[in-house]
């Protein structure tokens, strides 16, 4: 057992578990895969750290990648918005790391004060992956901070929507915890003073009675117009806008109960209805919670600005200075160097410029560009520096103009839920009962029994158990589809999935698998010759070479010498007395042949010209599978901002080849989008990246496809991650079969409805009845909601 | 049966002072985040450097 373990840690990093090169980097017996994770050991051995191996095994994350810069933190006027609270000695940020994963993240983070003394205080929010750090801005600047967390392997993600606010904790949620829990606490309390009443309360007790009914209308009080007040105030709202919704019979019968309650404890007729109406009020705001709740870890809201930094270098006589993106005008000449994100159109003005579009455009190959050509904001720049003129500011560049479109500053409409529909009825007929049975005593000479019947139906037929199996069903739903990775905004989107009958897909990243790509050599080669390929693609960063060393899985034996790299173009070297040479056909100096669209990467050894590899795309797991399903009953498109050289290998799968379109941009993909819903269509969009923000925002339900939901997602309904991508149709299944439970729970709380107007018309409805029959009902379809949709989700194998 | 008033008093007395710490805690923030409290309360204190060494002699 022991020595098992002792041979699997040694083949892996110490600190982040990868596999080891073959000559690895070691420090105190320990093996490292490359000099960034040797680097946070150092520096967490150094400051007595260690323990952060002890938690758990290989606990960082690879130090591979090249680190960012940081100039910009130390602009005083980004600072100011970057932080949460900064006075003469102390200043407190909250920043979000996405690397935070294990308990070793936040024991590390939280004694960030051992590295750095002047770092007071930080404390994780691990469901977030946030860090909020207070330290002495005397002692310490926030950029030294930042690169202090780069050091140990937890870079921040600073982007601009930070500057544009925060997250802004959901306010109505934050409110209704409070009600929810003074109508609890009345709740009980009233409960007990009732429970005398119901019991019989003997002669020499009598006295209590009227104690325990000021005591009850005592807390009726907060109930009524603390708790209960937003039914009012949605009630008003609606009648003003002449619709009739579940709000309003709500209201009314609370209304009525706190005054019936009123006028029978003061005139000493009766117990009143307190316990009801306490009841009534606390269940209707946990359902309403159960609506609400959403997650907080996870982001729907986010636009272009969260994937864009905070600030870019920009030159300016000859040197560098970090300037704010929204005051980068037109004119500006930037820097940008590898992996960073070119901000807005712009101008190539000096380097060679190798760009990737994939999350822009969906074009999956990286572009080279030549001088003075424009690039487009969004691409994120592979090979080395590159200078840039800017000739359109952010706002108005090719992709950011999409959010311009009005479709961002309408309201998306309000999806109509089933109990919209019903209540509407509901509310007509019950006023009609009411008014009914009251006018029947008015004429049969019964004052009394006619206000005592109109108030009790008005009571009884208080809507409590339909207002909930809405949200108790739904609410279910959105637990077993997060269990299966598929997370959704609100409750509301679950009653449009089961009404969606056309299906729109995006090609790079939804469809296909941007992990896992496949890889076929044209052309002869020996295992021999692919050890040196691989032996040489190991020592580029480039995504080609890491992709092609990722698929070969050869292990490396031999080192090169000679090493070259021309960026974006090729590699070369000298392994083991043969020379190779990795990279475009240009690079290894053949005659331009007729290659393939696909990302060819040609190989040559010894002057000789072997052929090439060819990488193409797979489909996410399951996709055939999924088509085939979903293309029964349902109607297939398919829009690709990428080129069609994929088509061929797509048309089996979509009805026909109008409902394939490629090279749309992203304002195409939201007119086709409004185009087929002006054929009636429902439509659901599953989209991964930036360009498809439009479209999933125009469609009825907007789905981005990712494979890590704490990465980017562009604004949508629904978060789905790509490896429960085959469950779709399940997913849908599961919708229309939690539309069935409602309406199965509404058949229900309607029975009972008419089992208590049975007593209500007659004008015998006792406190004790409506106190019985009320949390019965309640309780009925809670259970009911709650297993029947649990049931169905066994049935559908989402259990 | 005049001690039922005092009684009484008393327990709402009290259920107040568990709703006021409700909302105390809520306010304070207590409920934002429920996760990582339950896991910082595992992690040591201080680990010794001398007990690391000798554990780790233990094991050879």
């Amino acid at each position: 057992m022991f020595t098992e373990k002792t041979a699997a840690i040694e083949t892996q990093c110490y600190h982040c578990g990868d596999d080891l090169p073959s000559n690895p980097y070691a420090i105190d017996d320990r093996q490292f895969c490359c000099l960034g994770c040797q680097g946070v050991y150092r520096i967490l051995s150094e400051n007595n750290l260690c323990s952060y191996y002890a938690y758990n095994d290989v606990p960082g994350q690879t130090q591979k990648q090249p680190a960012a810069h940081f100039e910009y933190l130390d602009e005083p006027s980004i600072l100011a918005d970057l932080v949460d609270y900064m006075d003469e000695r102390n200043t407190v940020i909250t920043l979000y790391i996405p690397a935070i994963h294990c308990s070793s993240c936040i024991w590390l983070l939280e004694n960030l004060y051992k590295i750095n003394p002047a770092i007071r205080e930080s404390r994780i929010d691990f469901l977030k992956k946030t860090v909020k750090i207070t330290f002495k801005n005397q002692d310490i600047s926030l950029r030294k901070v930042v690169e202090t967390l780069v050091s140990i392997g937890y870079e921040p993600l600073i982007s601009s929507q930070d500057l544009v606010k925060k997250q802004q904790s959901d306010r109505s949620e934050r409110n209704l915890v409070p009600k929810i829990a003074v109508a609890g606490f009345c709740f009980g309390n009233v409960m007990l003073f009732s429970f005398p009443d119901y019991f019989g309360l003997s002669q020499l007790e009598n006295e209590f009675r009227t104690f325990f009914g000021w005591l009850n209308i005592a807390f009726c009080i907060p109930v009524t117009f603390y708790s209960g007040r937003d039914y009012f105030i949605s009630a008003y709202t609606n009648l003003k806008n002449r619709v009739l919704n579940l709000d309003f019979p709500l209201a009314l019968g609370i209304a009525v109960m706190f005054i019936r309650t009123l006028a029978e404890i003061i005139t000493d007729t009766g117990a009143g209805f307190a316990d009801t109406l306490c009841g009534l009020v606390f269940f209707l705001l946990i359902g309403k919670w159960m609506q609400q709740r959403t997650y907080h870890h996870l982001s729907f809201e986010r636009d272009y600005r969260s994937y864009f930094p905070v600030a870019v270098t920009m030159i300016k006589e000859n040197k560098t200075k970090p300037l704010p993106l929204s005051e980068l005008k037109q004119g500006d000449r930037i820097l940008i160097r590898n992996n960073e994100i070119i901000p807005a159109d712009a101008i190539l003005l000096k380097g060679e410029a190798e760009i990737d579009f994939s999350f822009v455009t969906g074009e999956a190959i990286p572009v080279n560009k030549t001088l003075g050509e424009i690039v487009y904001a969004g691409g994120r720049q592979l090979g080395s520096a590159i200078e840039l003129e800017v000739i359109k500011p952010v706002s108005q560049s090719y992709l950011t103009s999409l959010w311009n479109n009005e479709t961002f500053f309408s309201e998306k409409d309000r999806i109509k839920t089933f109990s919209d529909t019903t209540s509407r009825y509901f509310s007509i007929v019950l006023l009609l009962i009411a008014g009914g049975s009251g006018t029947y005593w008015m004429f049969a000479a019964d004052t009394a029994k006619a206000v005592a019947s109109f108030t009790a139906v008005l009571i009884i037929a208080c809507p409590c158990a339909l207002a909930l199996s809405s949200p108790f069903t739904l609410a279910a739903v959105l637990s077993i589809f997060d269990r299966n990775k598929f997370y959704l905004k609100s409750t509301a989107v679950v009653e449009e999935l089961a009404r969606i009958d056309t299906f729109v897909f995006d090609k790079t990243g939804t469809i296909t698998n941007p992990e896992v790509a496949g890889i076929a050599f044209k052309g002869n080669i020996t295992v021999a010759q692919k050890q040196l390929v691989n032996d040489l693609a190991v020592n580029s960063g480039h995504p080609l070479s890491r992709e092609l060393v990722k698929l070969l899985n050869i292990k490396k034996c031999f080192s090169v010498d000679d090493y070259g790299e021309k960026i974006g173009r090729g590699i070369s070297g000298r392994i083991n007395g043969n020379e190779v040479k990795l990279g475009s056909s240009a690079f290894i100096g053949l005659p331009l042949i007729n290659s393939p669209m696909s990302s060819a990467v040609h190989v040559m050894t010894n002057g000789e010209y072997l052929g090439y590899f060819l990488f193409e795309q797979q489909w996410r797991k399951g996709f055939k599978d999924l088509i085939f399903k979903l293309g029964k009953w349902a109607d297939l498109h398919l829009v690709s901002g990428d080129q069609d050289h994929d088509k061929k290998a797509l048309i089996p799968f979509f009805p026909t080849a109008q409902q394939m379109l490629f090279q749309q941009t992203p304002q195409h993909k939201l007119d086709y989008i409004r185009s087929l819903q002006n054929k009636g269509k429902k439509i659901m969009m599953l989209g991964d990246g930036l360009n498809d923000a439009g479209a999933l925002r125009q469609s009825n339900v907007g789905v981005a496809v990712t494979d890590n939901i704490n990465n980017f997602s562009p604004d949508c309904d629904a978060i789905l991650d790509g490896a429960s991508f085959h469950k779709l149709p399940l997913f849908i299944r599961q919708a229309k079969d939690a539309v069935t439970v409602i309406h199965a729970s509404f058949a229900i709380s309607l029975t009972y409805n008419t089992l208590g107007l049975y007593f209500a018309v007659q004008g015998m409805l006792s406190p004790l009845i409506a106190a019985v029959l009320m949390p019965v009902s309640t309780v009925t379809i809670i259970l009911f909601t709650s297993i029947a949709t649990r049931l169905y989700a066994r049935k559908n194998k989402l259990l | 049966m005049n001690m039922i008033y005092f009684l009484i008093g008393c327990s709402i007395l009290l259920a107040l002072i568990f709703l006021a710490a409700f909302f105390w805690a809520s306010k304070t923030g207590q409920h934002d985040d429920t996760y990582t409290p339950a896991v910082r309360i595992l992690f040591e204190d201080e680990m010794q450097p001398e007990n690391q060494t000798k554990s780790d002699e233990d094991q050879f």
